[in-house]
């Protein structure tokens, strides 16, 4: 693989750019790996590109049914922050965070990480005690959060309305390390470095069927021939419980749409990501302009990918009172995806009752913020059989009634 | 936008009447029961892509739960029925069978 570099733009700005090699093969697929991810969503292409990096494991095929990066990956809100309640999250999110400050020089690609600093608005009397709890707690973790006050809020965001009758600002939980990144690209720097380790990332095949023998995975059966595999890594987001019951397994999981939508493009209005979880609208203004906004899900299984018109108006509506500004903007497009809900509403990364496969999803509404952290504990917990940063996160855990229990301490989570 | 018939006061009412309830017929367990029965019931839920069975709710109208067979992949409606219902009715089955031919049936 070509570096790219300054120097690169220079040589290629010299010849007509025909120098650029492809970004990754599209290799055929073998008939055998070591390991087999299911899915080259975020989570999926990490997992595999830390496997190789941390483990050494390269003989590794990612299998796509679509185009890698095409499921929730290529449809979030991006928005990057690590302000969570409880231990384990706090952990997994920080240690996520924490590789993206340094992924683009890691992965020799823009991802465009732009720690550009988080608001979770207070705008009740019960968020306000929620958030200086979370902000206690994420000092005794380690992870840099602070409470601030209704004046510092405006100093950040000077197009926000602090006294809205309705919704009034009464403070924020500020994480100034928290941000955004580009979305694809995430997706795009893996796989280009996954593709360089050697493995195959093998687009526009489904997986079918799941062989299984005395307990153990033995192979994926897909829509370009069967392919055999030591062990096996289910990584599909909103298409989990499909992947499972091909398994022989059933998860604590159902799938729903979020929403999001962008306006048009406008003059740069606002540096930073602010997150109205009251309102269920969260808003960011990207590189391009257009003012980034994310909605609530829908509160029934849906796996139609597209989002509902109702959502959209209680989403606007609410923000409009907090942001005045954007009543006047109009709205360029709006999209679905599926996200993939548990009981508590935390992640699942876990060994499953086939004893070579693990299944890495639940991310739900909040797993691009996730993508580093994830790959690198389902990563660890594929190469030795445990990780640290995984154990909490175990699917035995519903049957323990051992919650990670984030829905209550963030009302909405992304 | 999703619009149900409510079985009970028969208006066709659409998504922002209604709440939506999860999945329908669950058994319940309770003290006495197994772990692996209790977990199941409240936490492992169906998901399908394609026909299912739910609770829905006429919130903003008569107030009533009913329970309604949907195409989680598609959106389409197949019916209504009334929240009394042990499993779905006879004719509703018929129904679903004839639009989806492969689809393996209410178990
Ligand atoms: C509108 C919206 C806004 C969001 N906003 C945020 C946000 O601001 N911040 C945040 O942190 N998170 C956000 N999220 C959540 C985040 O997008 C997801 O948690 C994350 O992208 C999940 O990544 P993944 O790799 O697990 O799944 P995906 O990216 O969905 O990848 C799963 C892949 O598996 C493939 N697949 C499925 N079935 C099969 C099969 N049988 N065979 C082969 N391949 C298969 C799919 O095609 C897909 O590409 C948002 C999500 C949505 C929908
Ligand atoms: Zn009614």
């Amino acid at each position: 693989m070509k570096r790219y570099s300054v120097f690169a733009i220079a040589r290629e700005a010299l010849r007509y750019h025909e120098g650029w090699e492809r970004a990754w093969r599209a290799p055929q697929p073998k008939s055998a790996y070591d390991v087999v991810i299911v899915g080259a969503g975020g989570h999926g292409l990490a997992t595999a590109y830390y496997l190789g990096k941390n483990f050494g494991i390269t003989n590794v095929a990612v299998i796509e049914k679509g185009w890698l990066g095409g499921g929730n990956t290529g449809r979030n809100t991006t928005i990057i922050r690590s302000n969570y309640l409880q231990d384990p999250s706090a952990a997994i999110y920080e240690k996520a965070r924490s590789l993206y400050e340094t992924l683009s020089q890691d992965l020799n690609y823009n991802v465009m990480f732009s720690p550009r600093g988080l608001l979770m608005l207070a705008q009740t009397h019960h968020e306000v005690r929620g958030y200086l709890r979370t902000v206690h707690a994420n000092t005794l973790q380690g992870v840099a959060t602070e409470w601030i006050e209704p004046a510092k809020v405006k100093e950040l965001v000077p197009i926000i309305n602090i006294d809205g009758p309705r919704y009034p600002v009464l403070g924020a939980l500020y994480q100034a390390r928290g941000g955004t990144a580009r979305h694809d690209a995430v997706a795009w720097g893996y796989a280009r470095a996954c593709s360089d380790m050697g493995m195959d990332i093998i687009q526009q095949c489904e997986v079918t069927g799941v062989r299984s023998e005395g307990g153990q995975v033995t192979g994926v059966e897909t829509t370009r021939g069967a392919i055999a595999c030591k062990k096996l890594g289910i990584v599909v987001a909103g298409h989990s419980g499909q992947v499972a019951e091909m398994a022989g397994f059933r998860l604590p999981v159902e799938a729903v749409a979020l929403q999001a939508l962008v306006s048009e493009p406008i003059k740069p209005c606002m540096d930073v990501v602010v997150m109205a979880n009251t309102v269920h609208g969260y808003m960011s203004q990207s590189d391009k302009g257009e003012m980034v906004i994310g909605g609530g899900t829908d509160g029934f299984n849906n796996f139609t990918q597209r989002g509902s018109f109702q959502h959209i108006e209680e989403t606007l509506r609410a923000l409009i009172e907090t942001f005045p500004i954007i009543s006047r903007l109009k709205m360029l497009r709006q999209w679905g995806g599926i996200v993939d809900m548990t009981g508590d509403r935390s992640p699942i990364i876990s060994k499953t009752p086939l004893g070579n496969c693990f299944i890495n999803c639940g991310w739900g509404t909040g797993g691009f913020k996730a993508i580093p952290g994830s790959g690198w504990a389902m990563a660890e917990l594929m190469a030795k059989g445990h990780s640290p940063l995984a154990a909490d996160f175990g699917m035995e855990r519903f049957r323990e009634g051992r919650f990670i229990d984030e829905s209550v301490a963030a009302g909405v989570a992304h | 936008m999703l619009t149900l018939t409510c079985p009970y006061c028969g208006v066709k009412a659409e998504e922002t009447e209604l709440a939506p309830g999860g999945e329908a017929h669950l058994k319940r367990f309770g003290p006495g029961s197994t772990d692996d029965e209790y977990e199941s019931y409240m936490f492992a839920r169906k998901n399908p892509k394609g026909v299912h069975f739910e609770r829905w709710r006429h919130a903003y109208g008569c107030g009533k739960w009913f329970l309604a067979a949907r195409c989680t992949a598609t959106l389409e409606v197949f019916g209504t029925y009334p929240a009394q219902s042990k499993e779905p009715p006879a004719e509703l089955i018929a129904a679903i069978k004839a639009k989806r031919p492969g689809w393996e049936g209410y178990k």
